[in-house]
């Protein structure tokens, strides 16, 4: 009940600030097992994901995020835990004590599906995108069968930049791509390189020079 | 019947009558299936409705729901309008200048009644504290490209949209409490000659007018739709303080005002390899789409009837 009400409050919020529009350019908004991989510019921005699924898809699709971030305050933790459903991670390769890769593995085993950032952290520099991390792809070897889509998401890095506490309202839009598999006998380098093409391919032209902040 | 209520009856009537063409056309020619231009066209009706339904219901509260929704035009405007421009980190404090204190101030200004500042607030003072807040990032990469663009955004979006609204304050003598329907005016004029422009166009446009600037503006769309605004606008002397030649003048002014505003905004949006500002607004785009006509020819609007009918 509170975690709806908040739901429909945060979607309100993201509407109002981002007007946040989803372009189903390689696949449609179905009810298949997914991992949707995107790029890091905010903490926004799997939210915008989050709020163009429909609302059908969005209660059987969790975000990845850093345990450091979501555990921090009570308030976080019932937001990330009721309303995001999120699988929180260890980030730290150190401290950590269970395996990324395993834990995103049994939440696809609860047939649930999952918003990645294969960057692994915010990208607040002048490149439109970081290095992949290898994750992704060590997913792809351990669950072949599912479809892992590729997601642009525009502007949000300037709506909210790193440090900043004030959002500033402008349009943001999600992109999904043709989703990809791991092919037989491919490299950890081909498959990352494939998957970053993929999601650079979506950048929206008009606003590519705008982004680049 | 009020001569408001007369008005809303023929903008009304006016708009069944184009959803009646709008749907035969989509049955005769275009027998149902699938057409570009017929499906764009309904879709623009259909828009139509939406706007002056909410148009009607903000003059129902009045200066307080005119303001809520011109308030609300501008912050949609400006969101379009920075989504497309280059700004730099550095600009963040700026932008949020925009949102939460520049464009409150500015209706609330309209809201108190208070012209002298309203109409310098803008122009003066977040003109030079705009650069400041950004200079004071440090940040000089393309800086006073980056300082106007912002200054461009709020003279658009908030100052020169704020002067529809602004009507509500004028003074003139024997027309006290029926200031809006200086704003229907203002609206059914500037809104008609577009949308005449465009029958005009399509109906027999040949040269176009600026092949650079945008592939839909005709000649013929110009001079035939301007002339008929213009009329229109003539014919609508009877909710105005003006006689029919002075509504005809002023309405041929703004008129020519809008299209050269639409032509602006088309090169800002061409330069940045755009058709439309966003998509809010099913078949005409983004409400600065709409609104370009209007942005351009409010203050003009505003300052010749406070010049001239203002004692």
């Amino acid at each position: 009940m509170m975690a709806s009400l908040v739901t429909r409050a945060i979607n309100l919020f993201v509407y109002l600030v981002t007007g946040v529009r989803a372009r189903w350019l390689g696949c449609g908004p179905a009810a298949t097992q997914r991992v949707y991989f995107a790029n890091h510019a905010s903490h926004g921005d799997f939210v915008l994901v989050w709020a163009v699924l429909p609302a059908i898809l969005r209660l059987r699709t969790r975000p990845v995020a850093g345990a450091d971030y979501w555990n921090r305050s009570a308030l976080r933790r019932f937001i990330g835990a009721k309303v995001f459903h999120a699988v929180l991670i260890d980030r730290d390769p150190q401290s950590r004590t269970a395996d990324p890769v395993a834990m995103m593995d049994a939440a696809l085993a609860g047939g649930d599906s999952l918003i990645i950032f294969p960057e692994g952290t915010r990208n607040t520099g002048e490149a439109p995108l970081l290095p992949l991390k290898s994750g992704l792809f060590h997913l792809a070897s351990r669950r072949p069968d599912i479809e892992y889509v590729p997601v642009w998401i525009e502007n949000i890095g300037r709506v909210l930049p790193k440090g900043m506490l004030l959002p500033v309202p402008l349009l943001c839009s999600v992109s999904f791509g043709t989703p990809i598999t791991l092919a037989a006998g491919e490299t950890r380098d081909q498959f990352l390189a494939r998957a970053r093409a993929a999601m650079l391919s979506m950048r929206p032209h008009s606003t590519s020079e705008a982004s680049s902040t | 019947m009020t001569r408001m209520q007369m008005l809303f009856t023929g903008v009304f009537g006016t708009l069944a009558l184009a959803s009646v063409i709008g749907g035969s056309l989509k049955f005769a020619v275009a027998r149902g299936q699938a057409h570009g231009v017929i499906d764009n066209l309904n879709a623009r009706i259909r828009a139509w409705w939406w706007m002056i339904a909410l148009i009607g219901i903000a003059f129902v509260f009045n200066k307080g729901g005119v303001l809520v929704l011109f308030g609300l035009a501008s912050f949609l405007a400006m969101r379009e309008f920075f989504s497309m421009t280059y700004t730099r980190r550095g600009d963040h404090a700026a932008l949020a200048l925009c949102f939460f204190v520049v464009l409150p101030v500015q209706y609330w200004l309209l809201w108190i009644g208070w012209y002298g500042l309203y109409a310098i607030f803008i122009p003066v003072y977040a003109f030079l504290i705009l650069p400041v807040a950004a200079v004071l990032q440090s940040d000089t990469v393309r800086f006073l490209e980056r300082v106007s663009k912002v200054q461009w955004a709020v003279m658009i979006c908030v100052y020169c949209l704020s002067h529809v609204p602004g009507l509500l304050m004028l003074e003139i003598p024997g027309y006290k409490g029926e200031n809006l329907m200086l704003i229907a005016f203002l609206i059914i004029v500037v809104q008609s000659s577009d949308v005449l422009q465009y029958v005009w166009g399509k109906l027999m446009g040949k040269h176009l007018v600026a092949p650079q600037l945008s592939p839909s503006k005709t000649v013929e769309g110009l001079v035939g739709g301007v002339l008929s605004a213009t009329l229109l606008g003539a014919a609508l002397w009877w909710i105005t303080p003006f006689n029919p030649w002075q509504a005809g003048a002023i309405a041929f002014v703004i008129n020519l005002m809008g299209f050269l505003g639409g032509l602006v905004m088309s090169a800002i949006k061409r330069d940045h390899g755009v058709k439309d500002w966003g998509a809010l607004i099913e078949g005409h785009g983004g409400v600065l789409d709409r609104l370009d006509s209007v942005v351009f020819s409010a203050p003009i609007f505003f300052h010749i009837v406070r010049y001239w009918w203002e004692p």
